[in-house]
């Protein structure tokens, strides 16, 4: 009985101090992911709270963290601030135009380094990956006196033609899956007659569907942030993207109305982040993607 | 060549004709010219002078190009640590949790999607030296309140901030290589005895060194072509006094500020061998501390 009575009491002793440490560990965990949550949600709670305050709130010592009154006609006003809706316009047709060219012309260039076999193929492929090395400040210049030459400089045409010769790094991952498919898969298809641009139409690109997803996404973000091709390229402000026109907006502003200035910010941003929400597997798996596979 | 390997060239030719038409045309050709202006003297309105070495030259003696080296070189010594230990911190924290982990996953994510002119207008209102609401919380628990963008000694430090921000990217891929690392390893260190923290620089590290290696590499190059950021934190001015003068600001203001247009080409062949030189450097050095597994 004895004996019992000292085994049970030390066992679930031992269990229990298990059980602490691992709560412990638990709480420990989670505390820091809330606290690092917190952090990094806060910027948008105060963008937030500034875009809806009148210029008086924004700007009181103290700030206040909520708005006394929330003034939503803060977003109608800033749009009215900028030529808004021509440069929302502007950049969406820019995404459109450079999501097509990339995806379009980065996916037969990816078949032609992957699924057919030509003399030269991967020198040329080789020759690709070094230009990656290549920082961008390099072409700056000379296509800046390229784009002049044609007439192209206070044109958007800058910042979309060249999409759609490709690019070396969206080739580069395209190839990786391209390759991943089986040569059987696309071997059955050429004994049943189909062409070169049949299996890549037919095959390659629905087999693939979730890399080129990510490609187009990718993309997209890139011109809906880019600043410095803008800045270059365009001149007048109803061409301007809204990621220039934001800063146009700031520097007249020159610090005054920033209840406004937080208004257009939360309207460039609003765009990406529902793109996020409805393309967030996508995205993250196209982040992690280029971690790995490089 | 028979019938069939011709048609095969042809085809392969074919379907890259795209990227032969950019490769030669946005790509080797301006490189050529890159490189031929660097030793011109050329304001893109008038044909290239050649001066031979004399952009190079005067980068030599140019205080404000130093100047410009030295902030980015300090802003990567500040950021790229920090970014890393945060990066691995908050990669650690979500796989160490099963519950949540997506939830607080894009929590950090989702700020590495905002436009950089939106991120920088939105830090420049928090680091605001008067109404600032970092100066607040920094005040409220005694900590110095300083004027962050408006004073050269923190203007740096203020655009660190901002960039870690960001950093939500590098914290997903530091997961995807956590989530590689085969249980297996921890549950024999476990039975040796190891503790956490023996298990943390004996396992994780070494077995995600690749995907440490591969964020250090571009956030180093990333930060060599800091340009955005600010940009827009100062008014594209790269003050106060210089001090946010990065590389790439200097070499944009070279070319279409003073329309110095070979200077800039000058400065951005020094900026590509430093990139080479780095890249190359670094393989080298991490080539035998790398583990790369069997994937």
């Amino acid at each position: 009985m004895a004996r019992i009575d000292q085994v049970i009491p030390r066992g679930t002793q031992k269990r229990e101090s298990l059980f602490d440490s691992k709560l412990f560990l638990q709480i420990l965990q989670y505390g820091g992911l809330f606290t690092a949550s917190v952090i990094f949600l806060f910027p948008f709670l105060w963008l937030l709270s500034t875009a809806l305050k009148d210029l008086a709130s924004a700007t009181s010592v103290p700030p206040t963290l909520l708005p006394p009154v929330w003034h939503w006609e803060n977003f109608r006003l800033a749009t009215e601030k900028i030529p808004f809706w021509t440069q929302a316009f502007n950049t969406v047709v820019l995404c459109i135009l450079n999501v097509i060219g990339t995806t379009i012309s980065c996916a037969l260039v990816a078949y032609g380094f992957s699924r057919i076999e030509w003399p030269g193929r991967d020198l040329f492929f080789w020759v690709t990956v070094s230009t990656m090395m290549i920082p961008g400040a390099i072409l700056l210049v000379p296509l800046y006196g390229m784009y002049r030459e044609l007439g192209w400089i206070g044109t958007a045409l800058p910042l979309w033609v060249p999409s759609f010769t490709a690019s070396a790094y969206n080739i580069f991952l395209l190839r990786q899956f391209f390759m991943g498919i089986p040569k059987e898969v696309t071997e059955a298809a050429e004994i049943d007659g189909f062409n070169q641009f049949q299996i890549f139409f037919y095959i390659i690109l629905p087999l693939t569907k979730p890399a080129l997803t990510v490609v187009a996404l990718f993309s997209f973000l890139y011109v809906w942030n880019d600043f410095m091709g803008p800045l270059i390229y365009l001149t007048d402000e109803r061409e301007f993207t809204l990621a220039l026109g934001l800063q146009a907006f700031q520097s007249r502003l020159g610090g005054t109305e920033i209840n406004l200035l937080m208004a257009a910010a939360a309207l460039v941003i609003l765009p990406v982040m529902v793109l996020f929400l409805f393309a967030q597997r996508s995205i993250i798996e196209g982040i992690s993607m280029t971690g790995l596979k490089s | 060549m028979t019938k069939r390997e011709r048609k095969k060239l042809l085809l392969g030719l074919l379907f890259t004709s795209p990227w032969i038409v950019g490769i030669m045309v946005f790509t080797i050709i301006p490189s050529i010219f890159s490189l031929y202006y660097s030793f011109c003297d050329y304001s893109v309105l008038n044909k290239p002078v050649f001066i031979g070495t004399g952009n190079y030259q005067e980068l030599v003696t140019d205080s404000v190009f130093w100047q410009s080296v030295w902030n980015t070189v300090y802003f990567a010594i500040i950021f790229l640590p920090l970014s890393t230990a945060v990066g691995i911190l908050l990669a650690v924290l979500l796989h160490s949790v099963q519950r949540g982990r997506m939830v607080f996953r894009a929590i950090f994510f989702v700020p590495s999607l905002v436009p950089l002119v939106a991120l920088g207008i939105l830090w420049r209102w928090i680091l605001n030296g008067e109404f600032g609401i970092l100066n607040t919380f920094l005040s409220a628990v005694g900590l110095p309140a300083p004027n962050w963008m408006g004073n050269p000694d923190t203007a740096k430090l203020g655009l660190v901030i901002s960039s870690l921000w960001g950093i939500g990217n590098s914290v997903v891929i530091y997961l995807a290589g956590l989530q590689e690392v085969p249980k297996s390893l921890y549950e024999a260190a476990r039975v040796d005895g190891a503790n956490p923290f023996q298990q943390f620089w004996n396992i994780t590290v070494p077995m995600i060194s690749p995907v440490i290696y591969f964020n250090v590499l571009m956030g180093l190059i990333g930060v060599l072509q800091v340009f955005a950021l600010p940009y827009v934190m100062t008014d594209g001015a790269g003050g106060p006094v210089r001090s946010t003068t990065f590389y790439t600001m200097y070499l944009y203001d070279h070319a279409f500020t003073y329309l110095n247009m070979g200077y800039a080409c000058a400065m951005a062949w020094v900026l590509f061998v430093i990139i080479f030189l780095i890249t190359t450097i670094t393989h080298q050095l991490t080539k035998d501390r790398i583990v790369y597994g069997s994937h």
